[in-house]
């Protein structure tokens, strides 16, 4: 970069630890162009204030020497990321991320492509030197075919290191962006067409009309191992044959700027809005003894639905309650079942090992809980579960009701459930008062409520055939 | 307000009533929850939610709205975790505010989505590359996780830090009553010295982590070291039924709860068992450890060891002198069982 100031740049280059008017890249560079063309550019559209460029890892690491503009460094490959983060949450902002090739086509190529597609209202320009200019010029995804580098020192074969990537082609068969153009820095006349190129991209930052990339081919003297004039001449030349300049896409005249955000709540009012969701504050009673309970069967028997109900009606109690699903693999396998407490003081374990109170719809759910319930403890299970054959404990009372038949016969043979929740109410084995049980058996249903009756009714025959049936 | 609420929903309130102006999320058994509420919660409010492409992608998204001085977060789990590592380095490198929230599975590897306690390390010593923590916070319950991610916000923007809460897939998944907190809290202050908002006040505002000058980098880190030690103040720890003692438990997080349920059992046949919790893991609550080298202790985890022997590194730095610890662990999704826990107990006395 030459030492002329250029407006909108620093003055002098302090940042870099010396207080300097040349930079750090080497004679020949594009960066320090492309540099000078973005910064003038934003100070021509009066944007300096508003603009965050994030530079990449790569020989532009150091552009916030010179940039007089908001800077954040991203880590490799993850400009766009970085930039999309700043671009929602500051709508106001221009955002630039600067990358290279090996930045943005190697590592970083899924952030690239991802910030593209969603059309993030940013311009991404990508300097093309088809090298790894910082590391000492490694193969890049850019390089040309034949071209030697550190790791391609017989020159990069199609057949093993793949076809040069062209990103700038690859863009443009996204739905989102808005803008796609390549230039290059190899010369003065390509200089002006860049110029033209870059300010047009930042106008539509300006604009907020969504994302523009820009691909800048330029010349890196120092990685091809060549002059400052054949390596701009290896710009023009060979570059130019697999990476042809030109605007790939404008669709700047239909695109337009995002909408202002809908009017949002704040947050309490947000909570407030479930209202009937509310419950009272647990309290600590030494008189009630924390029960310990298994509900478990298979998918569709309604079974997580029961363990929320029981602490639905324990939180309306001034309980203290935890419920802990099965979830992930296990529950796709069929298998349902959740564990929950309820209790007079503070909960410890979530994880019932030795239940007090185990419900069980199905057999081999009551072949796994039911060694595990405790001595003293109380089983409730389907009828049709059991058999000669079932399992069996002589120091736990078992007490089996007809759910999934009498379910079945009053409406809906999903509603098992229902039925096994009239048992627990009756036999009083919870410890909840009725209204509360009453009133959860309802507001578990509150995204359904379609439901509400017929699972009622299923309830009030649940009931009736307890009242008879059970002590 | 009492709510119902699901652990990883209670992250989402929590970071609400924080201010959190934006989630970054990839799903993953089992946080995705919390990905799932932040997607229908946020922009209800009027914040940002952004499904990321990957892990990777997510904690530089929020490194970039951290940067800009806006509160962001992520969840995730245990291979999610490992793919921030590098983006936690640089923010903590950098001096970028941000919470993620580690809804720990078990591993190695795939391993499955079941409770462990094995990304211990990864969160207490650095995980990434470089001398750097993050501040790290361990919850136990549905309550805990709403409140701790509220302060999580706090303390990362009072140290410019990643503050990771520690949680699992049990706190995760469980559903239990939890207070809403009462209002929101207030922005944090300070902001607009150091953050980059595209504003002219910020213009001159840059973050960046290279300084190839060996002398600048080695006083930077001396800089982060310090201020780790100032939040030693930030450490803390709960303890439970544990002034009479003989045996104390040390446990954080889900297996702490375990721990609890074992003190009253054997506390119910006479054994004076106690509970020593630590709230936060880094900063240690050291000072209040080494309180308790003279009784008997024992670990109970869920991961190899890894807690156990920061505890006795603990002891070792605070001391000079490392009393017997026992440990009862389970590794591979299996919680611990009160049982075993209690067991150890007897044994002791
Ligand atoms: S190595 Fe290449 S890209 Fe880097 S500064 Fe030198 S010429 Fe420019």
């Amino acid at each position: 970069m030459s030492t002329k100031r250029t407006v909108g740049m620093f003055e002098s280059f302090d940042r870099s630890g010396r207080a300097t008017r040349s930079s750090h890249y080497c004679a020949g560079c594009g960066h320090g162009i492309l540099h000078k063309l973005i910064t003038e550019a934003l100070v021509e559209l009066g944007l300096q204030d508003r603009t965050v460029v994030v530079s990449p890892i790569g020989c532009a690491v150091f552009g916030y020497y010179y940039w007089d503009v908001g800077n954040i460094g991203a880590a490799h490959g993850r400009a766009p990321a970085v930039a999309t983060a700043v671009s929602r949450t500051i709508p106001q902002a221009v955002v630039v991320a600067y990358q290279g090739d090996g930045d943005l086509a190697a590592i970083g190529f899924n952030c690239a492509v991802q910030a593209a597609n969603r059309g993030e209202r940013m311009v991404t320009f990508m300097v093309n030197n088809c090298t790894y200019g910082m590391t000492g010029g490694q193969m890049s995804p850019t390089s040309l075919l034949g071209q030697r580098t550190l790791t391609s020192p017989q020159g990069r074969e199609a057949a093993t290191e793949g076809h040069p990537l062209r990103v700038a082609e690859l863009f443009n068969q996204l739905q989102a962006p808005v803008y796609i153009a390549r230039c290059s820095v190899a010369d003065t006349k390509r200089i002006f067409q860049t110029k033209q190129i870059v300010r047009k991209a930042l106008e539509l930052q300006r604009d907020g009309k969504g994302y523009a990339y820009v691909e800048v081919l330029s010349p890196c003297p120092t990685a091809m191992g060549l002059d400052a004039l054949a390596s701009a001449r290896f710009t023009a030349e060979q570059m130019e044959q697999v990476f042809p300049l030109g605007v790939i896409r404008d669709h700047s005249t239909q695109a337009v700027p995002l909408p202002p955000p809908a009017p949002a709540c704040s947050v309490p009012d947000f909570f407030a809005r479930y209202r009937d969701r509310d419950f009272p504050a647990p309290v600590e009673d030494a008189t009630y003894t924390e029960r310990r309970m298994i509900v478990a069967g298979s998918g569709g028997q309604g079974i997580l639905v029961l363990g929320l109900c029981l602490i639905e009606a324990g939180a309306l109690a001034q309980r203290f309650v935890t419920w802990y699903p099965t979830y992930g693999p296990e529950q796709r396998g069929g298998f349902a079942s959740c564990a929950l407490v309820i209790g007079g003081r503070t909960i410890g374990s979530p994880h019932v090992e030795h239940p007090d109170i185990l419900v069980c719809l199905t057999r081999p759910m009551l072949e796994r809980f039911l060694p595990l319930v405790k001595p003293g403890g109380v089983v409730f299970c389907d009828t049709m579960i059991l058999g000669p054959d079932a399992p069996s404990r002589p120091d736990v009372r078992i007490v089996a009701v007809p759910a999934t038949e009498l379910a079945a016969a009053n409406g809906s043979s999903r509603a098992a459930n229902t039925v096994m929740l009239t048992a627990l109410l009756h036999t009083r084995v919870t410890g909840l008062p009725e209204e509360a049980i009453l009133h959860a058996r309802d507001a578990t249903l509150r995204k359904k409520p379609s439901l509400i009756a017929l699972n009622r009714h299923v309830f009030d025959a649940g009931l009736a055939w307890c009242r008879q049936n059970l002590p | 307000m009492v709510r119902l609420m699901k652990g990883n929903e209670a992250v989402v309130a929590g970071a609400l009533y924080a201010g959190c102006d934006a989630f970054f999320g990839y799903p993953i058994t089992p946080a995705s929850e919390i990905a799932h509420a932040a997607a229908e919660w946020l922009p209800a409010v009027g914040r940002v939610f952004i499904q990321a492409e990957c892990e990777t992608a997510s904690i530089n998204m929020v490194y970039g709205a951290g940067a800009a001085g806006k509160l962001a977060m992520t969840a995730t789990s245990g291979p999610g975790m490992s793919l921030m590592q590098e983006g936690l380095s640089y923010m903590a490198g950098t001096g970028i505010p941000g919470v993620v929230v580690n809804i720990q599975r078990a591993g190695p590897a795939l391993g499955n989505v079941y409770t462990e306690q094995a990304d211990y390390n990864q969160a207490v010593k650095g995980g990434g590359h470089g001398s750097y923590h993050a501040m790290v916070l361990a919850p136990a319950s549905v309550q805990e996780l709403c409140d701790g991610t509220m302060r999580a916000f706090a303390l990362a923007f009072q140290y410019r830090t990643p503050v990771i809460v520690l949680s699992d897939a049990a706190q995760g998944q469980m559903t239990e009553s939890m207070r809403l907190p009462v209002v929101e809290h207030d922005r944090p202050a300070g902001v607009a010295a150091w953050a980059v908002q595209g504003t002219a006040a910020s213009r001159g505002n840059l973050h960046t982590s290279i300084f190839l000058d060996v002398d600048v980098l080695e006083g930077i880190n001396r800089d982060l070291q310090r201020k780790y030690a100032a939040m030693q103040v930030e450490a803390a720890a709960e303890e439970y039924r544990i002034d009479d003692a003989e045996v104390v438990f040390l446990a954080y997080g889900t297996s702490s709860r375990i721990a609890r349920t074992a003190v009253d059992q054997l506390r119910a046949t006479g054994v004076r068992a106690g509970l020593f919790r630590p709230l936060t893991l880094f900063p240690f609550p050291r000072e209040a450890l080494c309180r308790l080298a003279d009784r008997k202790l024992v670990v109970v985890e869920m991961s190899c060891g890894q807690f156990r022997e920061d505890v006795i590194g603990q002891f070792a730095a605070g001391i000079r002198k490392v009393p017997e610890v026992q440990l009862v662990h389970r590794m591979g999704g299996v919680l611990v069982s009160v049982d075993a826990v209690a067991e150890a107990a007897r044994k002791l006395v």
